[in-house]
């Protein structure tokens, strides 16, 4: 099968590789650039294990095209600690004990980065509204929520 | 949440250092940051992707399997039927002595379920497994299918599963699992009222977000490591060593953490074909089922069936409690001889009564089959209880919770099992749902005990 | 037509381990020559946070701090034989094998700090924090640090353990039926209170009070995660969940996360955690398996919260706007 070249920045680096012409953005994540922690619940788009941020929208890997985001700032959960520290919604997921199988976590922090990135200050609809396209079947949703609302004070207390 | 200290201090002590603390879980920081591995998450080089060609009928007799379009399919490195497994026909809990072996690895001259596993493809990308599997071309001949429990159990209905002669499982103690206790027939003539209710549940999926499988590599030493997302490490090794007639020491199985189980994943069923698809083609081979096949094909909670009659006297006394219990196991028996076994030995609930007469029926018909899950035997057991025990309250008009405080079991107490009650607490979990919910109860039931009378 | 509010209970209890026993697990403890302690077994993590109960339970037993255990599990070419994670077997088999193998590394260890102070090893004991100490005169200390640099370096011993639990496997008694189904029993009660829209057939479930009685939290924090995410579980099944919703009819199965319906985080009930603790005999620390059983009661007391609403009794699983519609409606014929 022919393949073609993709570009893009991921967490910050530069990232090239060739891929199958139709491979999906989770295919090429995982299996090509060996960045694993985009998960694939379904690779139907029901579950938002894949989530990823493309220019800073959340988006689903496993309906993405790799090829269309040449060019693109990609960012996934494992590129979100810097120099070791761990970014606040990461902190806050432990402290809320927010994870038990820890399949649906990288998703869940990236559906809740976009809704911090946007809301520094959500309500708490604002939140389930946020997490209502990724699935966690341990939880209870309830820990992941707090964890969410927990993070975002941090946050405004740092900014004051 | 609440830790209510006060209740069984006395048989407490609190003097632990790092017991009942919270402590940060070590798994949590890989989890946050993507780090934590799963078995998907390894890869190799050359690895092969397998598919599998599944029925379209409940049951049906295969004629014929013609494989040859699929094998010259482009990447197709391996087509497997039932001929290349080495010991085809299994069932899991021959490691505890629980037979017979009722299942095909791949079938064999017939399927028994929508959905079972006919022919595996191996391929090095998954788009060519899953186009090669549609060129598989298998022949069948329907067969008239069973799927209701009471259908499956009268004379004359389709035989599901061969291997068992009848459509329900031979328990040693005959068609079902029984427990006897007291005089069932002398309480209902005793009774006041008579309650007899029936209820049902459908399968119930697990659902977890991690869907089963597991990527086998060839270790090059004639070994085979295989990632897998299995609740149970050695008992899965142990079945695969049997089904695939190899030395336990040629395999070594690595898991960790699991992307939610929920008892969906004790059933021994990607590990052994995609080991043998690995040693016959020398390629690391990858089997993970699609969000459709965990949802459909994957062991859900069993459907069940439970008919409860009780004796109850005005004063809100259980004096005689019947139950008799079925649980559809689908085309084979998997956990199901163990889960209907189960509940035989759950009813009649945490609660004291004389006269107890128990029937437990695991009934086959052709539907997937149904094996563990969290509350395996007893949560559709306890749904059926607890509705039943509401509408006994309502029927002598007696307050639901403390009809409950009147017969629930305590230290001592001859369970129909023949076990005596240790360590209850029933009575203080009501005594605490009282206060929580603010749903009063009479003051003799909050003075009372779960410890043995006069102790 | 009107939204009518109602509320039920259910009592419930919940065999630990694997039911008539015979399921065996097995540990293996050993010291690094730094003094920190390896848990070697083979039991599998599912997100429940075995990794971290056996760690916490091997530290209270040899005396150190949870952050110098390390647990390698789920590999059988280490792990010594564990037969699953299922049937909330795994804090108890698991943790008791931990406990014996645990106890055996202690006692090398207390002979090698005996050794070194010129005591016996009963008069010794630990603080909890990595040190060795005499009873009564706690300035006559040794780090476990020094221990075991000496156990490995010096007096060549291996400071390690093994352990096994295995409840004997019970044969039920064919024509009564006797047998022991399981060791210990956790214990539930659930109130749920509901509104039930009689038009729709829709039922939300307002809040959930669970009491769950668990032989002894070994991590609070740990059990509230398993007991919330279980209450959820329970819901779920009450109200959604089903692969085929015309059983035994086997059409219309959902196939992906649209279809096959689940409680949603905008769907969530106020939901209320207390924890009883008796702990049980044979359990680690008296701990008994509450996995399970957190998601038994709420399908019950929803249930009967129905009824209590609006007066028809759904005795078939999940209960959906549909079965509500049509008892209300062969209720409006009678």
């Amino acid at each position: 099968m022919a393949k073609v070249p993709v570009q893009f920045t991921l967490n910050g680096s530069e990232t090239a590789e060739f891929i199958d012409s139709g491979s999906t953005l989770l295919h090429a994540l995982r299996d090509k650039i060996g960045d694993t922690s985009p998960k694939g619940g379904c690779h139907q788009g029901t579950c938002g294990a894949c989530s990823v941020i493309i220019d800073g929208e959340l988006r689903l890997s496993c309906l993405t095209l790799a090829e269309n985001c040449n060019g693109t700032a990609i960012t996934t959960t494992s590129g979100l600690s810097e120099g070791g520290v761990l970014h606040p919604l990461q902190r806050a997921f432990l402290d809320a004990f927010a994870s038990q199988c820890g399949f649906c976590t990288p998703g869940m922090i990236m559906a809740a980065k976009v809704l911090l990135d946007h809301t520094p200050n959500p309500s708490r609809d604002e939140v389930v509204q946020a997490l209502s396209g990724n699935i966690c079947r341990c939880t209870g949703y309830e820990p992941i929520i707090q964890a969410v609302l927990l993070a975002a004070r941090a946050n405004s207390q740092n900014a004051a | 949440m609440e830790l209510r200290k006060n209740y069984f201090a006395d048989v407490r002590k609190d003097d632990l250092h790092e017991i009942g603390q919270d402590r940060p879980r070590s798994d949590s920081p890989g989890h946050v940051t993507g780090k934590t591995s799963f078995f998907a998450d390894r890869n190799f080089p050359g690895m092969l992707h397998l598919k599998m060609v599944r029925s379209p009928h409940h049951h049906a007799r295969i004629r014929s399997i013609d494989t040859s379009e699929a094998e010259k399919h482009p990447g197709v490195a391996r087509v497997l039927t039932a001929k290349d497994v080495p010991h085809n026909v299994y069932t899991i809990l021959i490691l505890i002595q629980v037979g017979p072996e009722d299942e095909t690895v791949l079938a064999d001259g017939k399927v028994r379920f929508k959905g079972e596993a006919v022919v595996a493809v191996l391929a090095d990308t998954e788009r060519a497994a899953q186009e090669a599997a549609a060129k598989v071309k298998v022949d069948y001949e329907v067969l008239p299918a069973v799927f209701d429990m009471e259908e499956a159990l009268k004379p004359g209905a389709p035989l599901v599963n061969e291997y068992h002669g009848q459509n329900y499982y031979l328990y040693d103690s005959g068609e079902c699992r029984k427990v006897r206790f007291g005089d069932v027939e002398a309480g209902f003539a005793e009774a006041d009222h008579i309650l007899e209710q029936s209820y049902q549940s459908s399968p119930i999926e697990h659902a977890p977000t991690e869907t089963t499988g597991c990527v086998v590599a060839p270790a090059g030493n004639d070994r085979f490591t295989c990632y897998t997302n299995t609740q149970a490490m050695f008992f899965t090794l142990d079945n695969t060593s049997i089904i695939l007639q190899m030395p336990g020491s040629k395999l070594h199985f690595v898991g960790g953490t699991v992307g939610g189980g929920f008892g969906g994943k004790v059933d021994v069923i990607v590990e052994p074909i995609a080991i043998l698809g690995a040693k016959l083609t020398g390629r690391p081979v990858s089997f993970i089922y699609s969000r459709e096949e965990e949802m459909q094909i994957s062991s859900p909670r069993a459907a069940e069936k439970v008919v409860i009659k009780d004796g109850v006297m005005k004063d809100g006394r259980i004096v005689a409690r019947k139950v008799t219990g079925y649980t559809d196991a689908g085309a084979y028996s998997r956990h199901s001889p163990y889960g209907a076994q189960k509940g035989a030995g759950h009813y009649p609930g945490p609660y004291t009564i004389p006269n107890v007469w128990i029937d437990t029926y695991c009934v086959y018909t052709n539907r997937t089959p149904s094996s563990a899950m969290r509350g395996f035997g007893v949560t559709i057991g306890d749904f059926a209880l607890e509705v039943q025990m509401d509408k006994l309250a309502r029927l002598i008009g007696m307050d639901p919770l403390e009809f409950r405080f009147i017969n629930a079991y305590r230290d001592g107490d001859m369970k129909a099992h023949r076990q005596p009650t240790e360590g209850a607490a029933l009575i203080e979990c009501m005594q605490e749902a009282s206060r929580a919910a603010d749903w009063p109860v009479a003051e003799k039931y909050m003075a009372m005990s779960s410890y043995a009378k006069g102790a | 037509m009107a939204i009518k509010r109602g509320r039920g209970v259910a009592a419930i209890n919940y065999p630990t381990g694997m039911n008539l026993g015979g399921d065996p697990t097995q540990a293996l403890v050993h010291s690094t020559p730094t003094g920190n302690f390896m848990v070697t077994l083979s039991s599998v993590d599912l997100g429940q946070g075995m990794k971290q109960i056996m760690a916490q339970i091997c530290a209270e037993t040899i005396g150190v701090p949870t952050d110098r255990v390390v647990v390698d599990t789920a590999d059988t070419d280490t792990g010594p034989h564990c037969m699953g994670t299922f049937a909330s077997r795994g804090t108890h088999r698991a943790g008791n094998a931990v406990i014996q193998a645990a106890k055996e590394a202690r006692q090398v260890m207390l002979e090698v700090a005996a050794e070194e102070l010129e005591v016996n090893a009963s008069d010794l004991e630990t603080d909890g924090l990595g040190n060795i100490l005499v009873k009564g005169a706690p300035q006559k200390a040794i780090s476990i640090f020094d221990v075991a640099l000496s156990a490995h370096f010096k007096r060549g011993r291996s400071i390690s353990g093994r352990g096994m639990f295995l409840i004997p496997r019970s044969y039920p008694e064919k024509e009564t039926g006797a047998m022991k189904p399981s060791t210990c029993y956790a214990h539930a009660c659930t109130v749920a209170e509901v509104e039930v829209d009689d038009e729709t057939g829709e039922v939300t479930v307002l809040t959930v009070k669970n009491v769950f009685e668990i032989g002894r939290a070994l991590n609070p924090k740990m059990v509230e995660q398993q007991l919330v995410g279980g209450s959820w579980m329970g819901i779920s099944h009450a109200l959604y969940e089903t692969t085929e919703p015309y059983y035994p009819n086997r059409d219309h199965g959902g196939t992906d996360f649209n279809q096959y319906l689940m409680p949603g985080p905008g769907d969530l009930a106020e939901t209320e955690i207390i924890v009883l603790e008796r702990p049980s005999a044979d359990g680690p620390y008296g701990a008994k398996g509450p996995g399970e059983m957190c998601a038994n009661p709420q399908i019950p007391a929803v249930a009967n919260a129905v009824f209590d609403a609006v007066g028809v009794r759904i005795d078939t699983l999940p209960i959906t706007p549909e079965r509500i519609l049509r008892a209300l409606r062969a209720q409006a014929a009678t």
